[in-house]
């Protein structure tokens, strides 16, 4: 296939800028980034999908299970206390890194998706009636959608949808008009994950609150790209996924104000979220235990404490600048091919770039990609509405990580160019 | 690449840049829809049959090469096949691309068919293969409730 499908091997990096931030070390923290496909070098795109784990969250989870594994909260014996004092000292790290006022605020969950359903039950079940309104935007990934239909039809309530321009940007004029005396919470993507727009929510928390809405965010798609504040912004829920910024699956966190916390009923029932229970009656447990009923993913926590460590370490300034570099080289490598359209153009965007080629579908792009060794992410990306919207069934989309690299999106480039001739 | 040769032939090219007996039938007397919902490729097929063979079968949608050249080859190798037949070309068809039937040069009935013959060494593109397979075989049985309930 020519010179499209050579291999493409890490040479000079063609980033200009600061050199603090070193690519190529921190390519060697992660071991899948040596792995070969089809023969190639793997060159992985699809960080929005799941990002990749670096080592230190690989060992602390091998180590969990061959010297710590005990359950919490329960033993007196070592083992158990060594257990503990890992998951609790977990969610420390989570606290201060998304700099909650206190770790009782931390709730761990399996996932964001999780995260939001918990608020829609337990939060929005006690508050939300006949008439009232819940308040999402249009470009919403499914599991920031349907907990709330789920909600709006145990209840009565309806839905509302903020709209969007061509670019991806929310029209927030149209959201001021939106926040009524029935809307009873605004839950907004916080980054989108099929266009890449950084939504505004610190206005959008504001307005909000001034009419005396509480917001939630999903901020699963923000996290590995941006430092997130929850005091700073003010936000009264905040929803995360482990896996999407360096660690484990199955583990996620909600943070929620702990006025708010305390006054809700609780999600699910069971073990360690009570303090004591009789066939009469049971007292549930103080946060943030009262959330985490049952033995939770104690080996998945410590992994996304320590996944958080190596996000700081590396310091968000210098993932915000590098990455905005990777996202501009990219944008416009891809905006030289004629027959690329990018779609999603907010003036305000994550390293997220989502495109369609004219007349081949996205999976064909994919699976063509995929044998020059470029994993992409191709079909709707759980966002059907983003997809009607621009009327198309699916996009491709490229999703970069701080440890990708412009000869990566060369690669990319190349893929292209041999889809291109094989449509030809 | 022969990957690309293998999976994009031209053959496969040439359905999905000029689909056969694509659109709508409007004497149809079956029609069922397919949706895969992991990539929301969604395709129609209209059937029209008399005395138990299939005179005319259409689709319409959009979709990806495979799927696209799926339906068009289906189509033109469905014409004036039975009911009975038509199954049992679907049959040997899914077994094929599932990897569960060798290719058999000499089986007339897979040989129009065998630019498909290798979609077993890309799972995830099966379903692109046999979505419209499967809403033929939906739309067979529109066509027998409708006749059932004459």
């Amino acid at each position: 296939m020519g010179n499209a499908m050579q291999e493409y091997l890490p040479e000079q990096d063609k980033l200009s800028g600061p050199r603090a931030f070193d690519v190529e070390s921190v390519r060697r923290d992660f071991p899948i980034l040596a792995e070969r496909v089809h023969g190639k070098p793997l060159i992985y795109l699809d960080n929005a999908a799941t990002t990749q784990k670096p080592r230190s969250v690989i060992e602390s989870i091998s180590r969990f299970y061959e010297s710590q594994n005990s359950n919490v909260h329960r033993g007196v014996h070592y083992l158990s206390q060594t257990a503990t004092e890992a998951f609790e000292g977990s969610r420390r790290k989570i606290q201060r890194f998304l700099n909650a006022r206190s770790s009782s605020e931390i709730i761990f969950v399996r996932g964001a998706t999780e995260a939001i359903n918990l608020v829609a039950q337990s939060y929005g079940r006690d508050r939300v009636g006949p008439g009232d309104e819940i308040l999402i935007s249009a470009m919403e990934h499914h599991s920031n959608i349907v907990p709330w239909q789920i909600l709006c039809q145990q209840t009565g309530a309806s839905l509302k949808v903020i709209p969007m321009n061509d670019d991806g940007e929310l029209l927030l004029d149209e959201f001021d008009k939106l926040v009524g005396p029935k809307t009873r919470l605004l839950s907004v993507i916080y980054v989108s994950n099929s266009l890449g727009t950084v939504n505004l929510v610190s206005e959008m928390i504001e307005l909000a609150h001034s009419r005396g809405v509480p917001v939630m965010l999903d901020a699963a798609q923000a996290m590995p790209h941006l430092s997130v504040d929850v005091q700073k912004l003010d936000v009264d829920f905040l929803a995360l996924s482990g896996h999407k910024v360096f660690g484990p699956t199955g583990i996620g966190v909600l943070f929620g104000k702990a006025d708010l916390l305390e006054s809700m009923s609780p999600y699910q029932g069971g073990g360690d979220m009570i303090s004591s229970v009789t066939f009469e009656k049971t007292t549930y447990n103080t946060l943030p235990y009262k959330f985490e009923a049952g033995t939770p993913n104690i080996a998945g926590a410590i992994g996304l404490g320590v996944a958080v460590d190596y996000v700081s370490e590396i310091g968000f300034d210098q993932i915000e600048a590098y990455e905005g570099e990777l996202l501009s080289y990219a944008t416009s490598a891809l905006s030289e091919i004629p027959e690329v359209k990018i779609i999603g153009n907010a003036k305000e965007k994550a390293s997220v770039v989502s495109f369609a080629l004219e007349g081949i579908h996205p999976h064909d792009i994919g699976t063509i990609l995929d044998q020059a060794g470029v994993a992409i992410r191709t079909g709707h990306h759980c966002a059907q509405p983003v997809m009607a919207f621009y009327g198309v069934p699916a996009t491709a989309r490229a999703s970069l990580a701080f440890y990708n690299t412009a000869w990566e999106i060369d690669a990319l480039v190349g893929a292209i160019h041999s889809v291109l001739k094989v449509f030809r | 690449m022969s990957f690309l040769s293998d999976l994009y032939q031209e053959v496969i090219l040439d359905h999905n840049r000029r689909p056969r007996n694509f659109g709508e039938l409007n004497d149809a007397n079956g029609m069922a829809e397919g949706f895969n919902p992991l990539c929301g490729d969604k395709v129609k097929v209209y059937l029209k049959t008399e005395n138990g063979v299939i005179q005319d079968v259409t689709f319409q949608g959009a979709g990806c090469a495979i799927s696209t050249a799926s339906a068009s080859i289906m189509t033109e190798a469905m014409k004036g096949k039975t009911l009975d037949e038509a199954r049992a070309t679907f049959a040997k068809f899914h077994d094929m691309v599932t990897g569960k039937l060798e290719f058999d040069p000499d089986d007339e009935e897979l040989q129009r068919l065998e630019v498909f013959h290798r979609l077993s060494e890309y799972p995830v593109r099966v379903k692109c293969a046999t979505l419209v397979w499967h809403a033929l075989m939906a739309a067979l049985e529109d066509q027998a409730q409708a006749i059932s309930t004459e």
